[in-house]
């Protein structure tokens, strides 16, 4: 915040050091590239809704995920969780039978309470019995994935409610529920990254464990948070999903896990942890987004997307690495 | 520790002295059949479908058969599981391969042993040798798609623009799209508005098929008609369609005869009034074929032939004047 009002121009060039806004003019930059691309379709209003609730599935995710790679961790297991909580909020909302208004209420609280349980999970594996993040989650991931499989008997998991299509495809003062849900989680985090005592012990310790420990914060329990803030978000994207369509198929939301954590790189977070920036994900998710947008619109191969998104990784990378 | 060792061991040989009884019991036919675990709707129908002919069949022929389905959830895990089942013994093999080429040798291993081979959906990538090909008709499901299609555009707004989408970049998928086209072709006023003969992917997936919508809904101001080949993929595309508010599009097609899908038929459906089967049902028949030839209803000479023979399960156009004849409701597909 510049709070002198008076400072010439000269002087806030000397102190703008472009390094530490690397996302920004990099999120500027793909917006220039991609109105150029995608004309005239980018810039309608629809499109940019369109774009902004593709990718705020992943985009809640990867949110949670900012506070896990801060605090030093890793999780791959999100996709799959993604999958199976909404495989059970649907089961546990059927069990009320068809259109009841309580089975909704059962099935939005399944959704968040199983997901904050899962992702618990995670983090008790990886805090109580000391399992490298990267192996516990890719253990999770295959279980979680597998559990979905084997309860929908690989069919879709339908629901018998109509009532909770609704919360999935809802819109509110024109934007979709989603984004909302986007934008609220990622305001909330970000007050509690930055201006809660629980926030700053969770950069602390992904800085550094061992002053961390002799500053006597408790270890395990700080790394453990951010996972089980991750199960949560996790539950509303498997809400917001499963009801979208009203049904969940168990292979989907594979490669969830990959796009979170692209938006989280992307957003300027560095994978050794210690700091990170919940605003540098929303700016990373949606720069994900206008990189598939621009490209299906401007009618490039699909096949092509992929090595796009990759480009973009590493460059957001490079532009990142200070000496 | 040892005397652990010592009951595992014992407990082996006790359930080897029952395999190799299994094996002896010569009246007893084994019928082994190897399908991809269920990854989407489609496979999960064929799972089910194969679980639910082989308990009605052990009831039917009390004793008579024994039936071992396997599921795998790769070429590689496939092998293996066809390995399994030469282990144990089996007298026929059907098999609905991952991938040809990768399942091709040890089909053919399975059928120097003796083995009759039943492949489904898709054939071997070698065919010089004996086995049973039955599979689903992809270029007339294609066909008989495109002939729809072409119809309605034709009736509902005099053509116009008609956008697509496939499955997979694998050899069905193409004679589907192939099939479908060479129709749609025919009609000077229809235009493709990916150009040409042109298609995305929807990799069979509803998640995938409602990404591909949204943006084409974004790109394309006037779209009449839609085909993506698939049932579950043709429920994301809905969902886009109906989010996105517009009310241009007169015709959604899919494909393969899901239940969701023909229900909808059957409630009258505006915007879906039709799909063309490829039916996960065909691995029932497979097993029904396999049967047949044990119970000498059919012939077996097939095993000696030095080509495979093709038994084609034909595709059908479905719409309201018949979709209850096709209904499921117990099914998961």
């Amino acid at each position: 915040m510049i709070s002198n009002k008076t400072a010439s121009l000269g002087e806030i060039r000397k102190n703008f050091n472009w390094r530490n806004h690397t996302t920004l003019i990099g999120f500027l930059a793909l917006f220039l590239i991609a109105t150029v691309m995608g004309w005239p379709y980018f810039l309608r209003t629809r499109n940019l809704i369109t774009l902004l609730r593709q990718i705020s599935y992943t985009g809640i995710i990867s949110l949670g995920m900012t506070l896990i790679i801060i605090s030093g961790g890793f999780d791959l297991s999100v996709g799959s969780m993604t999958a199976f909580a909404g495989g059970v909020a649907i089961f546990a909302m059927n069990s009320f039978g068809a259109d009841s208004p309580g089975g909704v209420a059962a099935g939005v609280l399944t959704a968040l309470i199983f997901a904050t349980f899962l992702g618990a999970i995670n983090g008790f594996l990886i805090t109580k019995w000391r399992i490298a993040p990267f192996i516990a989650t890719l253990g999770t991931m295959s279980i979680y994935r597998s559990l979905v499989i084997y309860f929908a008997q690989a069919g879709n998991i339908e629901s018998i409610n109509k009532g909770y299509g609704i919360i999935g495809s809802g819109s509110v003062l024109g934007l979709p529920v989603p984004v909302w849900m986007f934008f609220i989680i990622a305001g909330v985090l970000h007050v509690f990254l930055n201006h809660t005592r629980t926030g700053r012990y969770i950069c602390a310790v992904g800085a550094n464990e061992q002053v961390a420990r002799y500053s006597a914060i408790n270890i395990n329990l700080i790394r453990f948070i951010p996972y089980a803030i991750t199960g949560f978000t996790v539950g509303v994207t498997a809400l917001l999903w499963s009801s979208r369509l009203n049904c969940v198929n168990p292979s989907d939301c594979s490669g969830y896990e990959l796009d979170a954590i692209a938006a989280v790189v992307i957003g300027g977070t560095p994978m050794t942890g210690g700091r990170g920036s919940i605003i540098g994900t929303v700016l990373g998710a949606i720069m994900l987004g206008m990189i598939n947008n621009m490209l299906v619109l401007a009618g490039v191969s699909s096949y092509l997307q992929l090595a796009a998104k990759g480009v973009v990784i590493i460059v957001a990378v490079l532009l990142q690495y200070k000496k | 520790m040892k005397k652990f060792l010592l009951v595992c061991l014992m407990a082996a040989f006790a359930m080897g002295g029952v395999f190799a009884a299994g094996q002896q019991d010569s009246d007893v036919q084994t019928i082994g059949i190897s399908i991809p675990s269920a990854d989407h709707g489609w496979t999960g129908g064929i799972v089910w479908w194969a679980n639910k002919r082989v308990k009605e069949l052990e009831e039917q022929y009390d004793g008579q058969f024994k039936f071992s389905v396997v599921t795998a959830d790769s070429p590689s895990t496939q092998i293996q599981a066809v390995e399994n089942l030469m282990a144990i013994g089996i007298d026929y093999l059907v098999i609905l391969p991952h991938e040809s080429a990768p399942l091709t040798p040890i089909v053919k291993e399975a059928h120097a042993a003796g083995v009759k081979c039943i492949v489904v959906d898709r054939g071997m990538s070698e065919t010089d040798f004996g086995y049973v090909n039955l599979a689903g008709n992809n270029p007339q499901m294609g066909t008989l798609s495109g002939q729809w299609l072409a119809k309605e555009m034709m009736a509902k707004s005099n053509g116009g623009n008609v956008i697509s989408m496939g499955g997979l970049p694998v050899p069905i998928d193409k004679e589907r799209m192939d099939g479908f086209f060479a129709e749609i072709d025919k009609e000077s006023s229809i235009t493709n508005l990916l150009g040409g003969d042109s298609y995305e992917f929807a990799n069979w997936s509803t998640q995938k098929g409602l990404e591909l919508m949204e943006t084409f809904l974004s790109q394309y101001p006037k779209i009449d008609a839609v085909f993506c080949q698939d049932d579950d993929v043709l429920r994301g595309v809905l969902q886009a369609y109906k989010e996105s508010g517009r009310s241009d599009i007169h015709t959604f097609l899919g494909g393969a005869g899901s239940k969701v899908v023909m229900k909808m038929i059957m409630d009258g459906d505006p915007l879906v009034r039709a799909t063309v089967t490829y039916h996960p049902m065909m691995i029932a028949d497979a097993i029904d074929y396999a049967v047949a030839v044990a119970l000498g209803e059919k012939s077996d000479s097939f095993h000696e032939a030095s080509s495979p023979i093709s038994v084609v399960i034909p595709s059908v156009l479905l719409t309201a004047d018949n979709v209850a004849d096709f209904y499921e409701a117990d099914s998961v597909y």
